[in-house]
């Protein structure tokens, strides 16, 4: 009697939860050896193979190309009359620091403090955020996370946009974000403030590196501090690290060439670049790269052609400077194809544009190896495609992220399909019951 | 004599005055004849190959073939798109302020007093396809000031050439944190959505009073009778009541919208435009019972809590529940690429192409109460009008030229970088402002009594 009723306990405990387990399976990523078959397949850095396929296994890309053999025990994608392409790359966002624009318990992309380079992005992505499926159903695979406040807010990383903890998610590359220090007025300000706060921030800049380029020398002595701040920095000095600096205005972009020039460090990237467009050449000609965006912007000055932000990425590659993409978003990272396709529109053309948000992106972060592109040995990051990707009337179908075949849902799909034909309408009938 | 002679001068005076000012708000109209396009219509789908001729401002004829009359311009758009000049229902490009938030109730104010044509955002948005906005008040308030259709007649110095001829009139409402955030940083009502529906009754009661006291005193036949105080704000809420003011309505949750609409009805109030309207889709089948429309954004979202649970569908659902249902800008950036904005609802719910055309034309129009002077390619219709060198709904179309009344303001191959019409002497040529998203929203612009970046800004 008594082993009866606990098997009757048991089977009312866990029935619930096996119904759920199970209906909840269509939600859950899952990996395994799949062969996606009969693909117009953009490799990005191999030209496009019309009708290919390409096997996914443990995580990587094995195989890719016209004539592969299906392995047996391959999960078989036909995807007639699709297109494959490298996940996206959105190069500069704040994706999983941030949840709700106006709520500051809902950030974590800014810490108090003008010196703070060894705070790590990293450690404040929520894995969970409500914005990392809506972004990543749209092909967007993998973001550039950014602190960002002081002169130097910390340490950015790149994220793969599926996993349950950072590290799950981290994408192998970060870097020391710095603002550099600009000469432009900011609202209400007068030149003279404008001239002291840009003095005062490139003091903070100056003295911050000078003090890493000693600390660097001494860091591995045994009476060497404990200096978090340096710590940072010196991996910079070291070459070790890159140094995303923020800058803007042409005769800022100026100002921070000579600046790095002078420095001599070696892993340097430029972010935001609106008036890159101005001093392009000069750009090109120290060979450093850029992350441009966002693409969908309003010029920098009244002065301008309207379509001054649409052109500058194409007018910069043009020039001969290596360009990635940025939405500068984090809610709509998700438009990151539409950013390029207006850079494609005007001026960049579509093939170059389609590198600035895949190749580039990620050879600029220093894993040009391992994303970026669909080749053998790079991970399995790809989105599969009705079409174009960046025309609007094109659906992603499928995502793949670190070789796992993520759900296509999201909170905003979810509503969708709840509120598409709500139940009830407006009358709500009461429904007739035995009881 | 003497006092008839007075009378002529007086009457010739008027006459004067009357023929000046007719003359003065008399804007430019164009002629001219669009040849061989491809034509997205709205309310007569796609004609290939087809003719478009405007003459003094409005289309003449649509047809194959038609013949130029004598010093009519001609344009060849072969293989281009012919679409309506897109309309934007939330802007607040050529205002030069934005909320008066001196008090909860502002309808005496209007949007018409601070419209800049100065405003080089204006070029830009025809640049974009754009010949018609909606200028609103801002949300700071819960009824706020009236607002201001205008017609992006851009080169003009006189903010009356501005004006959309003969527009009805619509106001402004806010619902929810703004103008709740408000109340709570002056430390008066409301501070909670339950103090908005009070404002709200408290304000048409008000209004219901104040026009009985007129309507007894017209009808009164006494000679003693005492005129009632004259407010033009409570002139502007009867005027509400009577349906001659269409109420556009800042808002952003379900429960909010559904409030509105509940007061509404006991009011008998029936022109009502929901703005944002970011959880519209949840209140969809009343929208459609009450006869309310939205205009909504593409895909912003997350930006306040009262937008985290958004959907990008939500122009999809509306759309497909029978709502009339707008996209719209609230940016000097996004009314740039409406077009493109539009587009996203054939990622977000498969519209069609005219569905999704329908958001930025004629849908807008309908909200405005001016559809029958804009928001489609017909005969009679204002030709306000849009050619683009691709498929409008492509990423990868550009607008090539645009037209209000006729006359061409942007032309694509002969466009040239300045274009600002007031250079200020005094200010330094290169005024840098790089692009903040975050600051595109104006709606709360000059609102607040505390700086909110000041006060948590480290700097």
């Amino acid at each position: 009697m008594n082993k009866f009723i606990k098997i009757l306990v048991l089977v009312f405990t866990f029935a619930p939860i096996f119904a759920t387990a199970q209906s909840n399976d269509a939600n859950k990523a899952r990996g395994g050896k799949f062969a996606l078959t009969n693909a117009k397949i953009y490799t990005v850095t191999n030209g496009v193979i019309e009708n290919g396929t390409i096997i996914i296994n443990n995580g990587v890309i094995e195989a890719v190309g016209a004539n592969i053999k299906i392995p047996a025990d391959a999960e078989v994608f036909d995807y007639q009359g699709k297109e494959i392409y490298p996940g996206m790359i959105d190069s500069g966002t704040q994706l999983g620091l941030k949840e709700i624009g106006s709520i500051s318990e809902a950030q974590d992309f800014r810490e108090f403090g003008d010196v703070t380079p060894q705070m790590q992005a990293l450690t404040a992505v929520n894995p969970n955020s409500v914005a990392i499926p809506v972004t990543r159903i749209s092909g967007v695979t993998t973001t550039l996370t950014m602190p960002d406040g002081g002169v130097l807010p910390g340490t950015a990383a790149t994220i793969n946009l599926f996993g349950y903890t950072p590290d799950q998610m981290y994408a192998g590359s970060k870097g020391v974000v710095m603002n550099f220090p600009s000469a432009q007025r900011r609202r209400r300000q007068t030149e003279e403030q404008a001239e002291k706060a840009r003095a005062n921030a490139l003091k903070t800049v100056d003295e911050a590196w000078d003090k890493a380029e000693v600390y660097a020398k001494i860091q591995n002595s045994p009476d060497a501090r404990y200096y978090p701040e340096m710590e940072a920095l010196a991996d910079v000095v070291n070459g070790d690290m890159l140094l995303y600096i923020e800058v803007n205005t042409a005769k800022d972009i100026l100002s921070a060439l000579d600046w790095v020039k002078e420095r001599g460090y070696k892993k340097v990237v430029f972010t935001g670049v609106s008036e890159g467009w101005r001093v392009a050449d000069k750009l090109a000609k120290a060979g450093i790269p850029v992350i441009a965006g966002p693409v969908q912007a309003i010029p920098t000055r009244q002065s301008d052609a309207y379509d001054a932000a649409y052109a500058n990425p194409g007018v910069m590659q043009k020039a001969g400077v290596k360009v990635a993409l940025r939405t500068g978003d984090t809610e709509n990272s998700r438009n990151l194809p539409y950013h390029a396709g207006f850079a494609a529109a005007y001026g960049m053309g579509r093939e170059e544009a389609l590198k600035a948000i895949t190749i580039n992106a990620a050879e600029i972060m220093g894993v040009g190896n391992e994303i970026g592109s669909i080749e053998v040995g790079k991970k399995a990051n790809l989105f599969v495609s009705t079409g174009d990707p960046f025309e609007t009337s094109t659906q992603i179908l499928n995502v793949f992220i670190d070789g796992y075949l993520v759900p296509m849902t999201s909170r905003q799909t979810e509503l969708y399909d709840e509120f598409l034909h709500r139940v009830p309408g407006a009358q709500k009938e009461k429904v007739e019951t035995d009881g | 004599m003497k006092g008839l002679n007075m009378n002529k001068i007086s009457l010739i005076t008027v006459l004067f005055l009357l023929v000046a000012t007719v003359t003065q708000a008399q804007v430019k109209k164009g002629d001219v004849l669009i040849k061989n396009g491809t034509l997205l219509t709205i309310t007569n789908g796609t004609l290939e190959n087809t003719d478009i001729l405007v003459q003094n401002g409005k289309i003449s004829k649509i047809g194959k073939n038609i013949k130029a009359p004598k010093g009519v311009d001609v344009i060849d758009a072969t293989g281009q798109f012919v679409m309506p000049g897109i309309i934007d229902a939330h802007s607040h490009i050529a205002g030069t302020s934005i909320n008066e938030g001196t008090s909860q109730v502002t309808a005496e104010v209007s949007m018409e007093d601070v419209v800049n044509p100065f405003d080089v955002s204006i070029y830009r948005a025809l640049a974009g396809g754009v010949t018609t906005i909606n200028l609103m008040h801002g949300s700071a308030n819960v009824i706020g000031g009236r607002n201001e259709t205008l017609k992006l007649r851009y080169g003009t110095t006189n903010p009356d050439d501005l004006r959309f001829e003969d527009a009805p009139r619509t106001i402004k409402f806010a619902l929810g944190e703004n103008p709740t955030r408000g109340g709570r940083s002056r430390g008066i009502q409301p501070q909670s959505r339950m103090g908005v529906e009070a404002m709200l009754r408290n304000s048409f009661s008000e209004a219901l009073v104040y026009k009985k006291a007129w309507d007894d005193y017209r009808s009164d036949k006494s000679k003693r009778k005492v005129t009632p105080k004259y407010s033009l704000r409570m002139e502007t809420l009867v005027d509400i009541l009577e349906g001659k003011i269409l109420v556009h309505c800042h808002s952003y949750r379900a429960d909010e919208i559904y409030m509105l609409m509940k007061v509404f009805s006991d009011f008998g109030i029936k022109k009502l435009t929901f703005q944002h309207a970011n959880e519209a889709y949840k209140v969809a089948p009343e929208l459609a019972a009450f006869g309310a429309s939205a205009s909504v954004f593409a895909d912003w979202w997350a930006y306040k809590l009262e937008v985290y649970y958004s959907t990008a569908y939500n122009a999809a659902i509306l759309t497909k529940n029978g709502v009339t249902t707008s996209i719209n800008s609230d940016s000097g950036e996004l009314i740039r690429h409406l077009f493109h904005e539009a587009a996203k609802t054939q990622k977000y719910g498969n519209l069609s192409d005219s569905e999704a055309l329908a958001l930025i034309t004629l849908n807008p129009a309908k909200q405005l109460g001016i559809d029958d002077r804009v928001g489609s390619l017909e005969k009679g219709k204002d030709a306000d009008i849009t050619i683009f060198d691709k498929h409008p709904l492509s990423t990868y179309a550009i607008p090539q030229m645009t037209f209000v009344d006729g006359v061409k303001y942007f032309d694509k191959a002969t466009d040239a970088k300045d274009q600002r019409i007031f250079v200020n002497p005094e200010s330094s040529i290169d005024v840098v402002q790089i692009f903040d998203r975050e600051e595109q929203h104006q709606c709360m612009q000059d609102a607040e009594m505390v700086d909110f970046n000041v006060l948590f800004n480290n700097k």
